[in-house]
């Protein structure tokens, strides 16, 4: 077993436009549940709603790359207030379900064959980044062992994630965000203060949403095509594992969060895989090795949620339920 | 909300270890009992005398116009040199394996069709087909006296979606009552409540796999639902009710438990769908309703499980104390009711129905999959939350509005892959206007 290569591979996780994107849609997360305590289970609908509303309107309409991603940012911002209207008055747990059954809906809604030529249904769409890749400012060449368009979309993921990251550390500590706290806190408390509970609620709801979108953006722009199976529920679980990992009311911890998780997932698979080629373990095939890790990921979120619900570098008193 | 318990003492740090225990106690429970299915994995529901050595199969079920199956029927495939050649199965079933996945040109031979079967018109023999990307390719014959396809009137097929609905509305009712009975006691949201679906139809199949008779595979299938329930209770659950973990918590650790468990069943069983036994069988006329009677069983047996439950609900005093205990755990304690003894039978009780539910569920759709419970999660959700979450009756007659719902929108012009749609929409709709469901109280929300 070639351990140098596994460590190499696992390390390349932790830069990887994929965990970009995990970590803008967990930061997303963090802005709804760590801060606000709003209990969204529909994260991957927005991611989704991101990059549907991008690809197809550069597909369908032409339009250039700011445009569309204007476009996919609006949409997300469209399907919060029309998933916050209903549900933003309700308790927590009628806010989970009703998340999760709309981030289906949108999954149902993309797959089906009667909007095939505008989504492409179960097969998705593609070939919508070229828009992205004409602005590449590197040359061609060898960037650290990367072509330059893996290069650009890695500096690119990634420099949104620290402006994003930025933007929320700074929000958190204005009075727009203490406020948001306190409503964490005790909602009824801030609403005797004379402060619109309801709409602070809907802020945040859009702003973790359009981190979503971003999120979902960064998420197809390095695969080419976006696919519905990418969007299901599990897609918002693992996210929310990211969370609790880092810590869910932390500005860093969604970021840290999904490294780990690329990280751990990128070593079990190649350790696995490896005992599996030496012959070491004969009990499994590679298909089974791919599902365990996702038995792993299920156990740590309950070992997580039950030991240790404040993530790594979370404080036990800023939880979002006490 | 009870606070969580910000430091641990001794007593708590040793609960813990146990809870520690507990939780991997269970998964290896769950990959003990699901172990034989993973001898099973392999083999298609049903080998036909053709040559199964090649891991590509052109198949197909050969049924005639009243659904009755057609055996020893002979039908070749070509694609250059190789041929191959199988003869339908007594329930109508034929496979031919072949070397590669590509183009190949089947044939139907009809002087081997039965007397008085023709294929239907248009139906093009022979003709040919292309793999897309699966190993499997089927290929449907049609026959029948010139009919092309087959016309039903709109009432007709009303009726029969209806009925059919209400089946599927039974069924979800099964394992929404579970999960609305464990909701009402323990306050828990269950996200794992589509695995221990899941659950009782893979039980089944396994049970049945390693040979043993079909009834006793049910009947060890639903007292593995029931073990799971009270495993899960009594490993999980209690001890985080114990630390006074609060609702949102158990939630999540319930996601990921469900997780754990979806991929320990995909895990044994496989990714492929498998059929139970019986899983074919032709629709009959009863009335003017023309159902399959497994529909027809389905409806049957959920019918008189659920009015057992009302009724033991509503009649003893063990439905009394259950009542009690969903309306006010802490004073249903102080008046003498053993508060987690209720809770344990109602863990039982909800993993033995949703084990039914699941076993129903794999006649209905029809076929077994490691993600069938939670294809259908959601829509148990929907009954629970339409009918008001925690009322038993209400998760009943929600179900039912759901699955009728969900086959109706079909009939109306709504694209059967959108079916589903239709229901979680109308959800949404109704916490809108009426969030605290059909059945439930006001001051329930807050």
């Amino acid at each position: 077993m070639d351990f140098g290569f596994i460590l190499a591979s696992a390390a390349t996780e932790i830069f990887s436009p994929t965990t970009a994107a995990y970590a803008l849609a967990a930061l997303g997360l963090a802005v709804h549940f760590g801060y606000s305590g709003l209990l969204n289970f529909g994260q991957a609908g927005f991611m989704a709603v991101g990059a549907y509303g991008f690809a197809i309107s550069t597909l369908s309409f032409g339009v250039p790359f700011f445009v569309g991603l204007l476009i996919a940012v609006i949409a997300s911002a469209i399907f919060a207030l029309l998933l916050g209207i209903p549900t933003l008055r309700l308790r927590a747990d009628y806010l989970a379900i009703v998340t999760i059954a709309a981030a289906e809906i949108v999954r149902y809604i993309v797959t089906t064959n009667q909007l095939t030529s505008v989504t492409g249904s179960a097969n998705g769409l593609a070939a919508f980044e070229g828009g992205f890749y004409s602005m590449n400012p590197f040359p061609e060449g060898s960037y650290f062992g990367m072509n330059n368009r893996d290069f650009f979309i890695r500096v690119v993921g990634w420099a949104l994630v620290v402006i994003c990251c930025t933007l929320v550390w700074l929000l958190m500590r204005s009075p727009w965000g203490r406020v948001l706290k306190g409503i964490r806190e005790d909602e009824n408390a801030v609403r005797s203060l004379g402060k619109n509970v309801y709409a602070y609620k809907m802020q945040a709801l859009i702003i973790g949403g359009v981190l979503g979108a971003l999120a979902g953006m960064v998420f197809t722009l390095p695969r080419g095509a976006v696919q519905p199976a990418n969007y299901g529920t599990e897609l918002t679980f693992f996210l929310y594992t990211c969370l609790l990992l880092g810590g869910m009311a932390t500005v860093l911890g969604p970021v840290i969060g999904a490294m780990i998780f690329w990280v751990v997932l990128s070593l079990t698979q190649g350790i696995l895989y490896g005992l599996i080629e030496s012959g070491a373990v004969t009990w499994l095939n590679t298909v089974q090795a791919g599902q365990l890790r996702y038995i792993l990921v299920g156990v740590a979120l309950m070992l997580l949620m039950i030991f240790r619900p404040q993530g790594v570098f979370g404080n036990k008193k800023e939880l979002a339920f006490a | 909300m009870r606070s969580t318990s910000q430091g641990l003492p001794a007593g708590g740090r040793r609960g813990l270890l146990r809870l520690l225990g507990a939780i991997s106690a269970s998964i290896l429970a769950i990959l003990l009992v699901a172990a034989p299915a993973s001898q099973a994995t392999s083999p298609s529901p049903t080998p036909s005398p053709s040559n199964q050595t090649f891991q590509n199969n052109i198949s197909g079920f050969l049924r005639d116009d009243t659904r009755a199956p057609l055996a020893d029927v002979t039908i070749t495939a070509k694609s250059g040199d190789f041929t191959g050649t199988a003869k339908s199965s007594a329930n109508g079933s034929w496979s031919i394996g072949v070397p590669e996945q590509g183009t190949y040109t089947v044939e139907l031979d009809e002087s081997t069709l039965p007397e008085g079967i023709t294929l239907a018109e248009g139906q093009e023999n022979p003709r040919d087909v292309t793999f897309s990307q699966t190993s499997n390719l089927s290929v449907i014959f049609a026959f029948g006296k010139g009919i092309v396809v087959q016309e039903q009137d709109f009432g007709q097929n009303l009726l029969n979606r209806l009925v059919a609905g209400l089946s599927f509305g039974l069924l979800l009712a099964l394992a929404s009552v579970g999960l609305s009975l464990i909701f009402g006691t323990t306050g828990l949201t269950n996200f794992a409540h589509g695995e221990m679906v899941t659950l009782g139809a893979v039980l089944v199949f396994a049970f049945n796999a390693i040979g043993l008779p079909f009834w006793l595979a049910i009947v060890l299938s639903l007292l593995g639902g029931g073990l799971f329930g009270y495993v899960q209770d009594r490993g999980l659950w209690r001890p985080l009710r114990r630390r006074g973990t609060s609702l949102v918590p158990m939630m999540i650790v319930s996601i990921g438990l469900a997780l754990a468990v979806r991929y320990v069943i995909q895990f044994f069983f496989g990714g492929a769908t498998q059929q139970l036994p019986f899983a074919q069988s032709p629709e009959i006329q009863l009335g003017p309703v023309s159902i399959s009677p497994n529909n027809l069983w389905s409806l049957g047996i959920s019918a008189v499980v659920i009015a057992l439950i009302g009724i033991v609900l509503l009649k003893t005093r063990l439905g009394k104390a259950t009542r009690a205990v969903a309306d006010n755990p802490a004073l249903a304690a102080a008046s003498g009711i053993d508060v987690d003894g209720v809770v344990r039978l109602v863990w039982i009780t909800g993993g033995m129905l949703a084990s039914l539910g699941g076993i129903l569920w794999a006649y209905y759709r029809p076929g077994v999959t490691f993600d069938m419970g939670s294809a259908i999660l959601l829509l148990i959700f929907a009954g629970v939350t339409l009918g008001g979450l925690g009322t038993v009756f209400g998760a009943l007659i929600g179900s039912i509005i759901v699955g009728i719902f969900v086959e109706l929108t079909t009939v109306f012009g709504l694209a059967a892959d959108l079916k589903y749609v239709g229901a979680l929409f109308i959800m949404i709709v109704v916490l809108l206007f009426r969030p605290q469901g059909i059945l439930g109280r006001r001051e329930r929300v807050g």
